[in-house]
C-alpha cells in the first residue's frame, strides 16, 4: 500500500468511526428527549415508588446524563451491547435474530427492484413520451405515492386470502417454525445448506409477497432514477455517433447508454439497498415478519436504551458499509475515479 | 410460482390438536408470576402455573378450590391455613408441596418487583415474609397478617398472578447473584399448571405443551402456539384463511365484517378493564364542580358504544367492575347537552372554554377521543386532542401534566378495595408521594371517602362490606372527578370448528385447557 492510499485509509476509518460517535451520541440524546418514561416499560404502572427508585437506579437513571453516555460507550467498546429490558437477551443476540430476517427480505426486494426497474427505466427512456413510457411513469408514480402499508394490507388480502396464491405472513408455515437450527439466520439459505427443501419452499413463498410489496417502491425509485439518467445520456454526442456508426439500437441502449448509467445507478441502488436494510417497519408489521425495524420501534416506544443504541450502531454500521461498498464499486466501474 | 410453491408446502397442515392464536405478544417483559403485570404475560403465566385459590372465570368474587382445597381463618382474624391437594406436580413430575407455596409467596415479597403490591395489601413485606409465610408441613401453608383485613381481601390477593406457585428447587437452581432465580424465570418456567413452556422467542411467539397429567385433568389440546401478529387487520386475514384459529385482537370493524360470516364465532367476556376520563384538578376549570358534573352529561355513552366500540365495550358508570362484591350497575348519566349547558352557566362558564385530552393513538382511544370532541362542543368546550403512544400519554398523566386523560384501568385483584383504592386514595398529594393512584394523578382527594375505603377493607362481613362498596361507589359518582364510561369486553373470532376458549374476567384469567378442535 503506497503512503497516499495507507492516508486516505486512515482518513476514511476516522470518518467512519466519527460517523458512528455521532449516530450514538445523537440517537442517546433523541431517546432522552423523547416524553416517554424508560422505568414504565420494565415496571409498568403500578409499581410502588421504591420500586420505580430502584429499577431507575438499576437501569442508570438517577447518573447524569453525560455519565450515562460514558458507561454505554465504555461498555460497546469492550464488545459488551448490554441487554435488552424487554427481551432479556443480549442485544446482540437479539440483532443476530431480528437482522437476518431483514437482510433475507430487503435482499429479495432490491433485487426484484433492480431486475424490473433497470429495463423499465431504460424502456421507459428509450420510448420518450409514448404510452410505454406514461405507462412506466405512472407505476413509478404510484409506487412513490401508494402508501406501503395499505399496498401490503391490499397484496395480502388479494394474493393471500382471496385468491390463495401467496403464502401468509410470518417467515416460515407455523409448523416448520423452531425445526431448523440457525447458521446464517437466512432461512433460504440455512435451509438449503440442511437440504431441507420443504422448509425452504416454505420460507420462499412466504417471502415472495412482502419483497414483491417492497420490491415494487425499489422497482418504482430505480426505474424512475434510471429514466432519468438514460435521458441525460442519450442526448450526448457519443450516442449521435453510436447510431451514425450503424449500431444497432440494442447495442447503443444497452451497452453504450446504459453503461455510462451503471455508475450513477450503483449509489441509487446502493440507498435503496442501505434503507431496506435499516427495516422497513409498516412492511413488517403487516406481514408480522419478525425484523429489525419492529424490534428498533419497540425498543424505541420503551426506551430500552441498550437495545435501541445496539440497534442504531449495527444499523448505522450497516449503512457505512454498503456505501462503502458502492464507493468502491464506483471505481471499479469508473477507471477516473482509481 | 407462488402457488407452485404452495402446492409444495401443503404438508404443513396444522394437527388437529394443535391450536394457533394471532395475538399481539410484544408487550410480554417477563415470565416470572412475581413480576408479570402486563396482559399478556398474565395470560401465559395464568396457564403455566397453578395459584393457591382460584376465581370461577366469569364471578371473580367467588372462589374455588386451586392448589389449596380449603381455607381457613382463625379466630384471631390473622391467622389463615390453605391445606394443599396431594395429586399436583410440577413439569419435572417433583410434587407440589406447602414449602414451595411459601417459598413463591417469600420470593414475590422479598423481590419485590411492581407485583408485590399485591400481597403487601396484606400487611406482608420483604422483611416479614419469612416470619409470616410458613409450611408448617408439606400440605399446610399458614399466613399471618399483622393487622386485621377482611378475609375476602386475602384470598382475592391469593387469586392473582402474583401467588402462582413456582418449584423452589428449580428456580434456585438458576438463582444468581441474590435475584430467587428471576433472570432464568423471565425467559422459562417452573410451575405445575396444566400447560408446560416449549418455546419462548419475545415479539415472535410461545409455545405451551399440554401436561395429560395434570391434576385438574389432560388439556383437550396437545398444543397451543401464539403467534405475535401485531397488525389487526393481518390477524383477520389469516383467520379467513384458516392460519389462524383465534385471532385475538380484532377491532369493532373487522369483528362487524365477519360476524355473519357460518365459518367464524365470536366469544365474549366481560373483563374488569375500565374506560373512564379523568380531571385533572389542577386545571381550574376542571375543578369546579358544576364542570366535573357537567362533563359526564357531555359523553354520548350509548352513541360511542355503538358508532366505535361494537362488541367490544359495554356502558359502565363505576369504579367496581362488574362481578365484584358490591359492583352496582347504575347508569346515573346520559348524553344530555342541555342539562350540561346549564351546569356550565351556572358555574359562569356559558361562553364555555379550552381544554385538551390526552388519549393513545389507536383505535379505539382516537376515534372516542373525536367523538367527545363533538360532543363537547355542544356545551362550547373546546375540547384539544393531543394524540401519543401509550407510554407517552402514561408518562405525562404520572407526571399530572394533562387536563383530561382517556385511559383504560384494570384491578391488580379481583377484590374491590383494589380500585376503591385506587380512584379514591390519595394521602399525600405532593409530587413526591409514595403513592400514585389514578386520584394522586389527578391531584384528587376526598378524606371522607378515603376514611370509608379503609374501614371497608377491614370489614370482615362480606354483606356488609358488599353494601359498603355499593355506596362508595354512588357518592362517587356523584363528586368525583372521574367519568367511568365502560367496562372491556375482550373477543376472540375464532374458527367454527374450535370451540372452549375460556374468557376470564382479566387477562389471567383466560384458560386454553378447554379448546378443542370438533
Amino acid at each position: 500500500m503506497t503512503p497516499k492510499a495507507a492516508t486516505a485509509a486512515l482518513r476514511l476509518l476516522a470518518q467512519v468511526l466519527l460517523t458512528l460517535f455521532g449516530l450514538l451520541l445523537a440517537t442517546f440524546l433523541i431517546a432522552r428527549v423523547v416524553p416517554i418514561d424508560p422505568v414504565l416499560a420494565v415496571v409498568g404502572d403500578r409499581a410502588s415508588a421504591e420500586v420505580y427508585q430502584r429499577v431507575r437506579a438499576e437501569l442508570g437513571l438517577d447518573q447524569p446524563l453525560w455519565v450515562q453516555f460514558y458507561r454505554y460507550v465504555s461498555l460497546v467498546l469492550h464488545g459488551d451491547f448490554g441487554r435488552s429490558v424487554l427481551t432479556r437477551n443480549l442485544v446482540t443476540a437479539d440483532i443476530a435474530r431480528f437482522l437476518p430476517a431483514t437482510i433475507e427480505l430487503a435482499t429479495a426486494a432490491t433485487a426484484l427492484g433492480v431486475l424490473l426497474g433497470i429495463p423499465l427505466g431504460v424502456l421507459a427512456a428509450a420510448r420518450q413520451g409514448s404510452w410505454l413510457d406514461q405507462l412506466i411513469r405512472v407505476v413509478g408514480l404510484l409506487g412513490y405515492s401508494i402508501p406501503v402499508f395499505w399496498l401490503g394490507l391490499m397484496a395480502l388480502l388479494v394474493f393471500y386470502a382471496e385468491i390463495g396464491w401467496a403464502a401468509g405472513p410470518g417467515r416460515l408455515d407455523v409448523f416448520y417454525e423452531d425445526r431448523l437450527a440457525p447458521t446464517t439466520g437466512l432461512l433460504l439459505v440455512d435451509s438449503a445448506l440442511a437440504g431441507d427443501w420443504a422448509i425452504f419452499r416454505s420460507a420462499l413463498a412466504h417471502l415472495l409477497l412482502p419483497a414483491g410489496v417492497l420490491g415494487y417502491f425499489s422497482l418504482a425509485y430505480i426505474s424512475r432514477m434510471t429514466r432519468s439518467f438514460m435521458l441525460d445520456q442519450l442526448g450526448e454526442e457519443y450516442i449521435v455517433t453510436a447510431r451514425a456508426k450503424g449500431l444497432s439500437e440494442a447495442r447503443v441502449l444497452w451497452r453504450h447508454a446504459l453503461g455510462n448509467v451503471l455508475m450513477p445507478l450503483v449509489t441509487v441502488i446502493a440507498l435503496s439497498y442501505a434503507s431496506l436494510l435499516e427495516g422497513s417497519v409498516l412492511t413488517e408489521t403487516v406481514f408480522a415478519w419478525p425484523g429489525i425495524g419492529s424490534y428498533l420501534t419497540n425498543s424505541l416506544l420503551s426506551i430500552d436504551m441498550n437495545a435501541v443504541l445496539g440497534g442504531t450502531l449495527v444499523v448505522g454500521v450497516i449503512f457505512v458499509t454498503v456505501n462503502l461498498l458502492a464507493d468502491l464499486l464506483y471505481r471499479l466501474l469508473d477507471p477516473r475515479m482509481r | 410460482m407462488s402457488a407452485l410453491l404452495l402446492s409444495g408446502t401443503a404438508l404443513a397442515a396444522p394437527p388437529r390438536d394443535t391450536i394457533v392464536m394471532g395475538k399481539g405478544i410484544d408487550d410480554i417483559v417477563s415470565l416470572d408470576p412475581a413480576e408479570v403485570y402486563e396482559a399478556s404475560g398474565g395470560e401465559v403465566v395464568g396457564n403455566l402455573y397453578d395459584r393457591l385459590i382460584d376465581t370461577e372465570p366469569a364471578a371473580p368474587a367467588q372462589l374455588r378450590p386451586a392448589l389449596a382445597l380449603d381455607w381457613q381463618v382463625g379466630a384471631d382474624g390473622l391467622t389463615y391455613t390453605l391445606t394443599l391437594r396431594a395429586d399436583a406436580h410440577f413439569a419435572d413430575g417433583a410434587p407440589v408441596t406447602a414449602a414451595d407455596a411459601a417459598f413463591s409467596l417469600q420470593r414475590a415479597l422479598k423481590l419485590d418487583k411492581a407485583p408485590a403490591l399485591v400481597l403487601q395489601q396484606l400487611g406482608l413485606t420483604r422483611d416479614n415474609a419469612g416470619e409470616r409465610v410458613r409450611a408448617p408441613d408439606e400440605h399446610r401453608l399458614v399466613i399471618v397478617t399483622p393487622q386485621p383485613v377482611a378475609p375476602g381481601l386475602v384470598f382475592a390477593c391469593l387469586t392473582s398472578t402474583v401467588a402462582s406457585v413456582v418449584e423452589r428447587s428449580v428456580v434456585m437452581a438458576h438463582a444468581q447473584e441474590g435475584d430467587f432465580g428471576n433472570f432464568w424465570l423471565a425467559t422459562h418456567a417452573a410451575g405445575s399448571g396444566p400447560y408446560r413452556l416449549a418455546v419462548w422467542h419475545p415479539a415472535e411467539r410461545y409455545i405451551l405443551d399440554a401436561d395429560p397429567a395434570y391434576w385438574g385433568g389432560a388439556p383437550a389440546n396437545r398444543r397451543i402456539i401464539v403467534r405475535h401478529i401485531k397488525e389487526a387487520a393481518t390477524q383477520r386475514l389469516m383467520l379467513l384463511r384458516g392460519d389462524l384459529d383465534y385471532a385475538r385482537d380484532l377491532d369493532a370493524d373487522q369483528l362487524a365484517a365477519i360476524s355473519g360470516d357460518p365459518r367464524f364465532r365470536l366469544d365474549r367476556g366481560v373483563q374488569t378493564l375500565i374506560t373512564y376520563l379523568a380531571l385533572n384538578q389542577r386545571n381550574p376549570y376542571l375543578r369546579r364542580p358544576e364542570v366535573i358534573e357537567a362533563i359526564k352529561y357531555l359523553v354520548d355513552y350509548a352513541g360511542m358504544a355503538r358508532a366505535v366500540l361494537g362488541p367490544t365495550r359495554i356502558l359502565h358508570q363505576a369504579f367496581e367492575p362488574q362481578g365484584f362484591l358490591g359492583a352496582i350497575d347504575d347508569l346515573p348519566f346520559g348524553y344530555d347537552p342541555a342539562r350540561a349547558r346549564a351546569l356550565l352557566a351556572e358555574a359562569g362558564l356559558g361562553q364555555g372554554f379550552d381544554v385538551t385530552i390526552d388519549v393513545r393513538n389507536a383505535w379505539p382511544s382516537l376515534d372516542m377521543a373525536q367523538a367527545l370532541q363533538a360532543s363537547f362542543a355542544e356545551a362550547g368546550i373546546r375540547l384539544g386532542l393531543i394524540p401519543g403512544d401509550g407510554k407517552q400519554v402514561l408518562t405525562k398523566y404520572r407526571a399530572r401534566h394533562h387536563d383530561i386523560f382517556l385511559g383504560e384501568w384494570g384491578p391488580d385483584y379481583p377484590d374491590p378495595h383494589s380500585n376503591a383504592e385506587a380512584f379514591i386514595v390519595n394521602p399525600d398529594n405532593s409530587d413526591q408521594a409514595a403513592k400514585k393512584t389514578p386520584a394522586w394523578r389527578n391531584s384528587w382527594s376526598d378524606t371522607a371517602l378515603a376514611a370509608r375505603v379503609a374501614a371497608a377493607r377491614e370489614e370482615r362481613d362480606a354483606a356488609r362490606r358488599a353494601e359498603l362498596y355499593r355506596a362508595l361507589q354512588r357518592d362517587h359518582q356523584e363528586r368525583a372527578p372521574f367519568v367511568f364510561m365502560y367496562q372491556y369486553v375482550e373477543v376472540a373470532a375464532h374458527a367454527a370448528d374450535v370451540d372452549g376458549f375460556v374468557i376470564g374476567r382479566g387477562p389471567a384469567r383466560n384458560r386454553y385447557g378447554a379448546i378443542k378442535r370438533r
